[in-house]
């Protein structure tokens, strides 16, 4: 038997007995052909479900093609069939690392719609929990990109302090998780004194800590080797395919909306807009961090200023009353059970209302037909328009880049599949 | 955005433009849907609009008669700061709508959810798959003729 006939026999031994065990093979040199690969939707580094098919020439990527849509649970078509107060645990289950900011920001909505003034001990409230849930947002970011590329002490470090904003908000609304804490006109439960203890003592622990964080990994080369230059996206790209959040700001464009377009009480609180200009994945983690050292900030002022009075807006058309008033008056009794189950009555028209969320611009576009329930609602969400820019930032990454640039964009796939 | 820009806008497009309203000052100008684009390209380019971002794409079943669905734009102008949005009508007997990827990349995924949820097709579009739903999915699950329970079997199980 010739060489080449000795050769062919021995690959085909091999092949019958992987076919055997149900196997396949590539029995050509892998780094001359490109490979088709299909990275979820449930790989851990994937952050939930999203999934993504790669092209890759050896261990380049060629061409990356995320595909959404294994967690469509159809939001926006529950929301046609719920009054607008029904809605409001369902955004909890949006972006579900920051559930406080989607409460806030569909019930701002809403009071854009039907018109109602919130008091303003009610808005620095709403500005406070939504900056604690940006921190607590970031905070799982940072700590998740870091065990991403193989450092898992941030994780717990970052959990640690997650952690304690978590207790704040089970103080303060009964839930750590789905907090529901929002409602059309106000909020569930007024501040207490408790909290503002809580959250002093979390602040003053908060800054030392998280130096500790970005100490750990600013120092340490292989991090910074994992993430510098990798998921470049240019500042035309970013403005042109709609990116919002930390992304945008890590590419140079200073846009926040609790800057440029103030809503609840931001336009009476000093921060910066953190940019940075590199456009990684390592300028986004240094974003991130340093958007919770403003966010502190602006808590320590909006704790400082933090006014008596109402937390609720006294309206009994548009706004539900607080509870211990249902219990014990007729009136308030039939009040609450006709915004419940009737809802409200807004004018009929369309509005868009957006926040800054921990990820980007969270809006919601409601067409009201002057009934209680939306007639159409679309919620804007950062996460999907800020994957929609990984074709990009993945083309020419190494394969293991992959994770650290998913990291980086911080997808939520609660948000980014409704 | 200033309501006065937006008057000078209708009158710069007198053929295009259907008509603007404002409600709780937000500014919609309604086109015709032929000339989305090039209006669209001229509200970008034009520095005394610069709208360069695309933050959204939806669309809207009004279930009528006439004028059927809208197709709605919001875009944002970083430079001044301020939201306006398009809308076109879209008649059940024309499905289609041209599309504004040319003009803002970013449309590219929005309006791919608008084709998944509403079955508008995009002329033109560079990719225009079904965004959430598998693609052999019949119907279009938020037109207001799609039950909220679900239709029974029309998510195929996968073939062994």
């Amino acid at each position: 038997m010739s060489a080449r006939g000795a050769e062919e026999a021995r690959k085909s031994k091999i092949l019958a007995a992987l076919e055997d065990q149900d196997t396949t093979v590539l029995m050509d040199d892998p780094l001359e052909n490109e490979m088709v690969l299909n990275m979820g939707p449930q790989h851990p580094a994937t952050h939930g479900v999203l999934r993504l098919l790669v092209r890759l020439d050896g261990e380049t990527v060629l061409a990356a093609v995320p595909e959404l849509g294994y967690l469509h649970r159809g939001y926006e078509k529950i929301a046609e069939a719920s009054t607008y107060h029904e809605f409001i645990p369902h955004t909890d289950r949006l972006d579900y690392l920051s559930p406080i900011s989607n409460n806030v920001a569909y019930v701002m909505a809403v009071e854009k719609l039907i018109g109602v003034d919130v008091p303003v001990r009610a808005q620095y409230i709403r500005v406070m929990v939504m900056e604690m849930s940006r921190i607590a947002s970031h905070l799982v970011a940072v700590g998740s990109m870091a065990m991403d590329v193989g450092a898992l002490t941030v994780l717990l470090w970052t959990f640690r302090e997650r952690e304690k904003i978590l207790d704040i908000y089970d103080v303060l609304c009964g839930a750590r998780f789905t907090t529901s804490y929002a409602r059309i006109g106000g909020l569930q439960q007024d501040w207490d004194s408790r909290s503002s203890a809580m959250l002093e003592r979390f602040l003053d622990e908060f800054a030392r800590d998280l130096a500790e964080v970005e100490n750990l990994l600013g120092t340490n080369r292989i991090f910074i080797d994992r993430c510098e230059n990798v998921g470049y996206i240019s500042r035309e790209d970013a403005v042109a395919l709609g990116l919002t959040g930390p992304i945008l700001r890590a590419a140079g464009v200073p846009r926040d909306l609790r800057r440029d377009n103030p809503y609840l009480v931001y336009d009476k609180l000093d921060f910066r807009v953190i940019t940075l200009t590199e456009s990684d994945a390592l300028a986004r983690f240094y974003v991130r961090i340093a958007e919770m050292k403003e966010s502190a900030k602006i808590l320590r002022q909006a704790l400082k200023a933090l006014p008596d009075g109402p937390y609720r807006a006294d309206e009994a058309k548009k706004v539900a009353p607080a509870k211990e008033r249902i219990y014990t008056r007729m009136e308030e009794l039939i009040q609450d059970f006709m915004i419940v189950n009737i809802g409200i009555d807004p004018p009929v028209g369309e509005i868009y209302q957006a926040v800054e969320s921990s990820k980007g611009e969270l809006g919601f576009y409601i067409v009201s037909d002057g009934t209680g329930h939306p007639w159409r609602m679309k919620i804007r969400t950062p996460s999907t328009n800020n994957l929609s820019a990984l074709p990009l930032m993945l083309k020419g990454c190494m394969i293991s880049d992959i994770v650290a640039v998913i990291g980086s964009v911080d997808p939520v796939m609660g948000e980014a599949d409704k | 955005m200033n309501p006065a820009v937006v008057e000078k806008l209708a009158a710069q497009f007198p053929e295009s433009i259907r008509g603007t309203s404002e409600f709780r000052g937000d500014l919609t100008v309604t086109v015709k849907k032929e000339d989305i684009a090039r209006v669209g390209a001229f509200l970008k380019s034009e520095a005394e609009y610069a709208f360069d971002m695309i933050i959204d794409v939806l669309g809207v079943d009004m279930y009528r008669p006439q004028d059927r669905f809208e197709v709605v734009y919001i875009l944002y102008s970083l430079a001044h700061k301020s939201y306006l949005r398009l809308k076109v009508l879209v008649d059940e007997q024309d499905l289609t709508v041209p599309t504004v990827t040319t003009v803002w990349p970013g449309a590219n995924w929005t309006e791919r959810e608008t084709y998944d949820m509403f079955g508008i097709v995009f002329t033109g579009h560079p990719d225009l798959r079904r965004f959430y739903m598998p693609e052999e999915f019949e119907y279009y699950p938020l037109r207001k003729d799609f039950p909220t329970m679900g239709i029974p079997d029309s998510l195929p199980l996968p073939r062994r």
